[in-house]
């Protein structure tokens, strides 16, 4: 009965792994997708308030971000630690606000400017007299749409 | 001459490797992440034409000092009775019954000296400019509560189903068009019979 005798013994034969980089590759670009790269750092502190009666901010090519919080570390030597607000990569003030929002709505697309949202991250230990003062610049370019910016949790810990 | 028989093979027993090197990087640097929070309308710079008279038993005045401390109605309360203090406000249908702005859907006290009916009851936050954003917020966050808690209540009972879970797939890019169409009157219907009503005054400082 050779003909049964052929098989050699006890090996396992060996899985080709040929298709690999393939699957590699599918994942790879899978995450390259869906990667969205920062395009600005975060210069202030921004540790933001918790509520829990949130809606999800929807479609990121119609929010503007504005950035308020005090200094990091590294820039308080020059811009001390009362809280700033961030625009795009540099600090500002109030009254360059509304400027900002004329410009980032400028840049957007006709059919969007109409319906673009303006989400403010601002660290919970800033004072509400400068997010009365974006409120103000903001009513005056009529960008009325804003979104207090919050991680989800409990209210009450703020 | 031997001729060479084209090209030496380029082993691609490394491509795996380098592809798991970018997989890596790419895997590390991702942040899937949408934000959220609280959306509010600001009034427009214009004043309205024709100024309007609101009674003052309509208007809930909610005033947050400097140290956090909160007047609401004129009555010094905590944080977390804030809530209870707003729905109750704004579920008081205080209007007598027969006449236009009779509430038929409240299940409040139906005090004369508080709202007449959800449509007419305003929200009025007044903030300190020293106060803290943080507390800003969890006031804020308390009236919408306040507001969602009266929908979905309207929205169990119109439909059998929470209006925040309605509002949210309504406003899910994934939706359905069909279905949105639908949700769209149901979340519409729910809105006006709670219309959200939060003004949102200019902030005083304290030095006056």
């Amino acid at each position: 009965m050779s003909k049964f005798a052929k098989k050699k013994d006890g090996e396992v034969p060996a899985v080709s792994t040929a298709s690999l980089p393939d699957i590699v590759f599918m994942l790879l670009f899978f995450f390259m997708t869906v990667t969205v790269m920062k395009d600005s750092s975060v210069k202030v502190a921004n540790e933001l308030p918790q509520a829990n009666e949130i809606k999800k901010l929807e479609k990121k090519d119609r929010v503007i971000t504005i950035y308020v919080g005090a200094p990091t570390k590294e820039y308080t030597k020059t811009f001390g630690t009362e809280p700033k607000i961030q625009l795009n990569d540099k600090f500002a003030n109030p009254n360059e606000v509304g400027d900002y929002i004329l410009m980032e709505r400028a840049k957007k697309s006709q059919e969007l400017q109409n319906v673009l949202t303006t989400s403010l991250k601002v660290d919970k230990n800033a004072n509400m007299g400068l997010i009365s003062d974006i409120k103000l610049e903001l009513r005056k370019v009529n960008a009325l749409k804003v979104n207090y910016t919050t991680y989800e949790g409990d209210a009450f810990k703020n | 001459m031997a001729r060479r028989a084209g090209a030496p093979e380029v082993s691609a027993g490394s491509m795996a490797d380098i592809a798991f090197l970018l997989l890596i990087f790419f895997l590390v640097t991702t942040t899937i992440e949408t934000d959220a929070g609280l959306d509010r309308m600001l009034p427009p710079i214009e004043p309205p034409e024709t100024d309007v008279v609101i009674k003052q038993k309509n208007i809930f005045q909610v005033n947050l000092n400097k140290d956090g401390q909160l007047l609401a109605d004129g009555e010094l309360i905590q944080l977390n009775q804030l809530r209870e203090k707003a729905t109750a406000f704004l579920d008081n249908g205080g209007a007598v019954s027969g006449s236009p702005d009779y509430c038929k859907y409240c299940k409040g006290k139906r005090d004369a000296s508080s709202s007449d009916s959800p449509a007419k009851a305003i929200i009025s936050v007044k903030s300190d400019r020293e106060t803290k954003y943080g507390t800003y917020i969890t006031v804020q966050n308390e009236l919408v509560g306040a507001y969602n808690d009266l929908r979905n209540r309207e929205a169990q009972r119109l439909y059998k189903r929470n209006f925040t879970d309605m509002e949210a797939e309504y406003l899910n890019p994934e939706t359905d068009a069909s279905v949105k169409e639908d949700l769209k009157k149901r979340v519409k219907r729910i809105q006006e019979l709670f219309p959200q009503k939060l003004s949102e005054a200019e902030t005083s400082s304290s030095s006056n």
